[in-house]
């Protein structure tokens, strides 16, 4: 801290003597998007340089699944991500089938893939609503809400929760789907498709926003690439990754979608407006692969596969899934207990939140926010 | 009219000034402020497919009157490290200097709160007085976000104080007046005869005006629209950076008090706008008064048409509060230095050039 301080003032001009503020942003500050805590050094309204502090919500999730077993470890995991927690049981759930070498339904899978895309849907509506508020549109944020509510309530019919799931067990479902989920799904996709226009028209398209996030936070495809970023932050500066495709877990590799990918239409790639349109993008990308699978859904027992005792032989895997954030990577170590001996995680959010000084400096206190908006952590995964 | 009949019931000028002067605070102001704040909960709440509040009173009409009762309640906090005699000032400050606004604003040819010759110059320097509030507020606080706001505030409101001032001043060199009770005057007859519409002179001089004076209307709104806070200047209080701004610290009826100035300014800017471009207090079709031969009731339609165009603009205020993000500072300035002045200062020429020859 003391340091850069000093290293700072050597460089600033002889004469005028002038004093940065170090403003603490956080960890209860409105917009740093749960209990974030940033340190701004100041000079004037320019940052030029932004120490980013974390822990606030940490609860030692990778300790606490070395105490539990292996099914046990499931609801801790939907605690991680809470915008997407669908997504985070189906990540370990791959991983623990993978490391038992067990095959799970047809059915199975397909479910799987529609809770999954469904999460990221509104997992993304809450990226972009939290976004325009931090802009300063207050309006978009409900409309966003308001959908993904619906949302919410597909997965409530399914399996009763409605942000802490545990639905995806390892080797099938806790639940089959409700007897009118189909229809109601395909309803949904009916209902959202005009609403991601109206997102375009009031939001995307808008001179202000454009002015606030073109050319604002860019962040350069080498750095990107050289902090591990991964997810639509890293297809926000130009490069086509995404794990869906490239390394194809469970079924994707039987559906028809794109990869979305910046291209600094409004301004230089990988700027806050790339990032933000690229999930727009993957909205439209996820209802394709919801409309598919919804309509191909193949019959089956979706808990037959559920081994009643959880005891892999002793081994290591890593297995990665692609998050709505980015890629969510399990790595267990088996000891052939029926406990896990360790179970790491990679979480996305941490990730992203590394490059933040990176593209932070020379910006001005507003877009800070703009910035952090624009990259989407979220802390519970952070801290875990 | 009004001063008459005071000095008649009280026999004394003093009293009648007195109760003049105070008559738009208590008939028109707190009342406003009251319907404003609710109304404005109304609109965000219908754009964004809710209801609002719902439960005092049918279809929440007494929801402020509950939220004041509660900020009366509140305990008064100031902060250990706080410069406390400027901290309990500088509510006051920003109340007096947006309330001060109203007395020179005619609501109608009867009912002025104080009909002096400088009324366009007083309001602007009364709205111009609340930045010392501000200021004063966001240093008291000892606060870095206050300090922040009220820094930017003070730089926002200064700025866009030049291209209305500009405009007021072509409205004064085509009239000749700064009294808004002669300037609305001037604009009787039908809505064609609306400064916006180039003023009640006819000939060739008025269609050149005619574009000019929609661009300066435009100018003068946006730039009021600066000068009270709203969206998408609304950068000093720009809760998703700076919590709150200025009034971070404030709690209870300091704090309505802030809250409650916001609101008749967004209604004294509106006024300003009405009373210059659209015609003031009058009606756009004539009065029903005329018609019936009933001359008492046209100062009552006044009033009306006057609260009604007022209203509407704070309606206009809203609407783009609860649609459009927030501008960054610098592209703030940039709008005002780059675009308004320049624009403003050419108009002004045109009109001075016209109005010479």
């Amino acid at each position: 801290m003391s340091i850069t301080i000093e290293k700072n003032k050597a460089e600033r001009k002889p004469g005028l003597r002038t004093e940065e503020m170090v403003l603490n942003m956080g960890p209860q500050h409105p917009s740093t998007h749960g209990v974030l805590r940033l340190e701004l050094e100041l000079e004037g309204e320019i940052i030029i340089n932004a120490i980013p502090h974390i822990g606030y919500l940490h609860r030692c999730f990778e300790k606490h699944a070395e105490a539990m077993n292996y099914s046990q470890v499931i609801p801790y995991t939907d605690r991680m991500d809470y915008l997407a927690s669908m997504y985070n049981e189906f990540g370990y759930a791959i991983a623990v089938e993978k490391l038992l070498g067990i095959q799970v339904p047809e059915r199975v899978e397909y479910i799987r893939v529609i809770m999954g895309e469904l999460q990221r849907i509104a997992s993304h509506l809450v990226a972009l609503g939290t976004y325009a508020v931090d802009i300063g549109a207050f309006t978009p944020f409900l409309f966003c809400f308001r959908d993904r509510e619906k949302i919410l309530s597909l997965f409530e019919q399914t399996c009763g929760a409605r942000l802490l799931y545990n639905y995806i067990w390892v080797g099938g479902l806790s639940h089959d789907l409700h007897p009118d989920f189909v229809n109601q799904t395909n309803e949904f996709i009916k209902y959202f498709r005009p609403k991601i226009k109206e997102l375009n028209d009031l939001l995307t398209k808008n001179k202000i926003f454009i002015d606030r996030t073109a050319n604002v936070g860019v962040l350069p495809l080498d750095v990107a690439i050289n902090y591990g970023i991964s997810g639509p932050n890293l297809r926000g500066s130009g490069f086509k990754w995404d794990i869906r495709k490239d390394d194809p877990y469970s079924v994707y590799n039987k559906f028809d979608f794109d990869i979305p990918v910046g291209e600094g239409l409004m301004g230089k790639v990988g700027d806050c407006w790339d990032r933000y349109y690229v999930r727009i993008l993957e909205m439209e990308e996820s209802l394709k692969i919801i409309e598919q699978a919804v309509n191909n859904l193949p019959e089956g027992d979706v808990t037959s596969a559920i081994p009643k005792r959880i005891k892999p032989p002793v081994g290591q895997v890593y297995s990665r899934v692609e998050n709505p954030r980015g890629e969510l990577g399990y790595f267990i170590i088996s000891d052939g207990s029926i406990n896990p001996f360790r179970v790491k995680v990679k979480g996305p959010s941490f990730v992203h939140l590394g490059v933040l000084n990176e593209i932070l400096k020379g910006h001005m206190i507003a877009d800070v926010i703009a910035i952090l908006g624009s990259i989407d952590i979220v802390l519970g995964e952070v801290d875990r | 009219m009004i001063y008459d009949f005071f000095f008649k019931l009280t026999g004394s000028n003093f009293l009648a000034d007195v109760i003049q002067s105070l008559l738009p605070l208590f008939i028109f102001i707190l009342p406003f402020a009251l319907f404003a704040v609710l109304f404005e909960r109304k609109v965000s709440a219908h754009m964004q497919d809710r209801l609002g509040p719902m439960r005092v009173g049918y279809h929440g009409i007494l929801q402020t009157i509950a939220d004041i009762l509660k900020l009366i309640q509140k305990e008064d906090i100031i902060p250990t490290l706080a410069d406390k005699p400027l901290f309990n000032i500088a509510p006051v400050l920003v109340f007096a200097g947006s309330y001060a606004a109203f007395a020179a604003i005619p609501f109608s040819s009867a009912f002025i709160g104080s009909n002096i010759d400088l009324g366009v110059i007083f309001i602007i320097a009364a709205s111009g007085f609340v930045v010392a509030g501000i200021l004063m507020a966001g240093w008291s606080s000892n606060n870095k976000y206050s300090l922040l706001g009220a820094m930017r505030s003070a730089a926002q409101i200064i700025s866009y104080e030049i291209p209305t001032v500009l405009v007021v001043l072509s409205i004064i060199m085509i009239t000749g007046t700064t009294n808004l009770l002669t300037l609305s005057e001037m604009q009787t007859g039908h809505f064609w005869n609306w400064m916006i519409f180039g003023g009640p002179q006819m000939g060739l001089a008025k269609f050149i005006f005619i574009p000019i004076m929609i661009i300066n209307f435009v100018i003068i709104y946006i730039s009021t629209l600066a000068e009270v806070n709203r969206t998408p200047f609304d950068i000093p209080e720009a809760e998703s950076e700076l919590v709150s701004g200025y009034h971070t610290e404030y709690s209870g009826m300091k704090f309505a008090m802030f809250f409650l100035s916001e609101y008749a300014n967004m209604f004294a800017v509106s006024a300003i706008v009405t009373a210059l471009f659209l015609g003031g207090y009058q009606s756009p079709v004539g009065y029903l008064g005329n018609l019936f031969g009933a001359h008492w009731l046209i100062p009552i339609e006044q009033f009306f048409w006057f609260t009604a165009k007022g209203i509407f603009f704070v309606f206009v205020q809203m609407w783009l509060r609860w649609t459009l993000p927030r501008l960054r500072v610098d592209q703030l300035m940039a709008l005002c230095w780059k675009y308004l002045i320049p624009i403003a200062f050419v108009n002004l020429l045109i009109i001075g050039l016209i109005t010479v020859l």
